[in-house]
């Protein structure tokens, strides 16, 4: 009888360690301390920051090192400008799947993440930016020259990332005649470009250029530069939050001051990629309206 | 109400799921046949079959079956450039059923073997003195008294077969759980509907095989 209740325990463990390995893992940056269901909300001593850990270019973390990229450094001058010290952020990580939940559920405070404004995401989340305007695009091998733009890929393998349409799009619309892969995760994705496998990656223009940039496949890849969505990046907040003005004057800023060019800068460095200046100085690139 | 309306109609729901149906059936016919050759490796009389049999259940079965479908994309199609088909999604279909095959053959191996356990001594030694040798005697005498003793073995096996082909979405085919994240990641609006869809799919699946595996396992069980 005792083993059987033994081994109701370790199961019942075994569930919760399941359960709590879908919500987002929060680690402390500077007073170590964990959080749970959400007892600080924005204007306490520290702030928690939702971004991706596996992004290379844009939101990403070794270990329990600090994190690095185009979204982590606007995360850090937004919050610099909101009062809060390098120290005081707590990053957490957010997978796509989890942005909203996270946000309802009060884990995180703001979410800095490849975060697309969509009107089905405005019915859960309130979005202050956009802070980066992007496009889908292709990566493809650096010595490809046949490849140019979506309409040129019948009869090409294309990997993208399972629970994404963005490939299934350019099937749709573009090349009829594409071969798609569909992959956990666009490391994996890189590395069918690289063996040959594929002729092409697609996702937003700035993730493949990250992607390109990592020490590992420099001078390998290069991004197209031919994008054919808008994707405008935004800063996740929770419903109804008064952070959503300071938000965007704090993206103003950064653009007038430089310092948005500069992050841009060091984060897609060697890969040849330059942001459409045409969608990041245009209508596109209007900060969302904080009246809602 | 409709949220399920909206998601039905923007979204394949009934094709991803007929997927997994497909990837059940077939995987359970390869798994079904690998697994009794493996049980009979088990239980004969020549040593190193056992010792194969052996061998490859404990590797197979304590191998978690996402190693085994990434193996199969990332190392036989990604890098040694194996292809079964042409057509790609043909070909990623191909190493799910495979990959699925491989992984749960080795707990239908286990529950024969605990059908085998279920029949007397006595019939197998009956076997011999009419003169079967091992396999006359293995598939006459012994196996179909096997398989009807491991029905409910069987049939939590093919449960959990059901589920886990949504592990296939790492080989990318395109079932009910990546078309989950592309619900999640494009209308995280309708996350109730969209988890309730899901769910309830599964259980339309899976509750009339558990309801049909205790009566068959009732109606065949071997009357001593």
């Amino acid at each position: 009888m005792r083993k059987k209740y033994i081994s109701v325990a370790a199961l019942a463990a075994s569930a919760a360690l399941a359960l709590s390995a879908c919500s987002p893992s929060s680690t402390g940056n500077g007073g170590g301390e964990t959080t749970g269901g959400g007892e600080t909300q924005a204007g306490g001593d520290s702030v928690r920051i939702g971004i991706k850990f596996d992004q290379p270019g844009l939101g990403f973390r070794e270990g329990s090192g600090d994190p690095t990229g185009f979204d982590v450094d606007v995360a850090k001058y937004v919050a610099g400008e909101l009062g809060y010290a390098e120290d005081d952020i707590e990053w957490v990580q957010t997978p796509s799947a989890n942005r909203e939940n996270a946000l309802e559920g009060g884990e995180v405070d703001m979410i800095f993440a490849t975060y697309s404004i969509t009107d089905e995401r405005k019915q859960r989340v309130d979005f202050a930016g956009p802070y980066f305007v992007a496009g889908q695009d292709l990566l493809v091998r650096q010595d490809d020259t046949e490849i140019t733009g979506p309409d040129a890929l019948d009869g090409k393998n294309l990997c993208s990332v399972t629970g994404s349409t963005s490939a299934q799009r350019i099937k749709d619309e573009y090349s009829e005649g594409v071969n798609l892969v569909e992959q956990g995760g666009y490391a994996e994705c890189v590395t069918y470009l690289e063996s040959g496998q594929v002729d092409a990656v697609t996702t937003d223009d700035i993730i493949l250029a990250g992607l390109a940039a990592t020490p590992e496949n420099s001078g390998k890849f290069k991004v197209v530069g031919n994008p054919f969505t808008v994707e405008r990046y935004g800063v996740g907040l929770p419903k109804d939050s008064d952070q959503c003005q300071a938000v965007n004057d704090a993206i103003t800023k950064m653009k007038e001051e430089g310092a948005w060019e500069e992050a841009l800068t060091k984060n897609t460095e060697g890969t040849g990629y330059t942001p459409d200046q045409k969608l990041n100085d245009g209508p596109e690139a209007e900060l969302e309206s904080c009246d809602a | 109400m409709n949220g399920f309306l909206e998601l039905f109609a923007e979204y394949d729901i009934l094709g991803a799921f007929w997927m997994n149906i497909r990837l059940t059936v077939l995987a359970a016919i390869g798994s079904f046949v690998l697994g009794t050759v493996l049980a009979v490796f088990r239980i004969s009389p020549v040593g190193s079959l056992r010792a194969i049999g052996t061998s490859y259940v404990n590797v197979v079965r304590n191998t978690p079956l996402t190693i085994i479908m990434v193996l199969g994309v990332l190392a036989v199609w990604g890098q040694l450039k194996i292809e079964f088909f042409d057509d790609f999604a043909l070909n990623f279909f191909t190493y799910a059923v495979i990959a699925l095959s491989l992984y749960h053959a080795s707990f239908v191996c286990e529950a024969i073997r605990s059908g085998v356990n279920t029949v007397p001594q006595g019939q197998a030694e009956a076997a011999r003195a009419i003169g079967l040798s091992f396999l006359p005697a293995a598939r006459v005498v012994v196996l179909p008294q096997a398989l009807r003793g491991a029905i409910t073995p069987l049939g939590n096996t093919l449960i959990a077969l059901t589920k886990n082909t949504t592990v296939a979405a790492a080989a990318s085919v395109a079932e009910a759980s990546g078309l989950m994240k592309s619900m999640i990641e494009f209308n995280p609006n309708l996350m109730i509907y969209i988890f309730l869809t899901i769910a309830i799919g599964f259980c339309i699946i899976v509750i009339p095989m558990g309801i049909l595996t205790t009566w068959l396992s009732d109606k065949l069980a071997v009357a001593r």
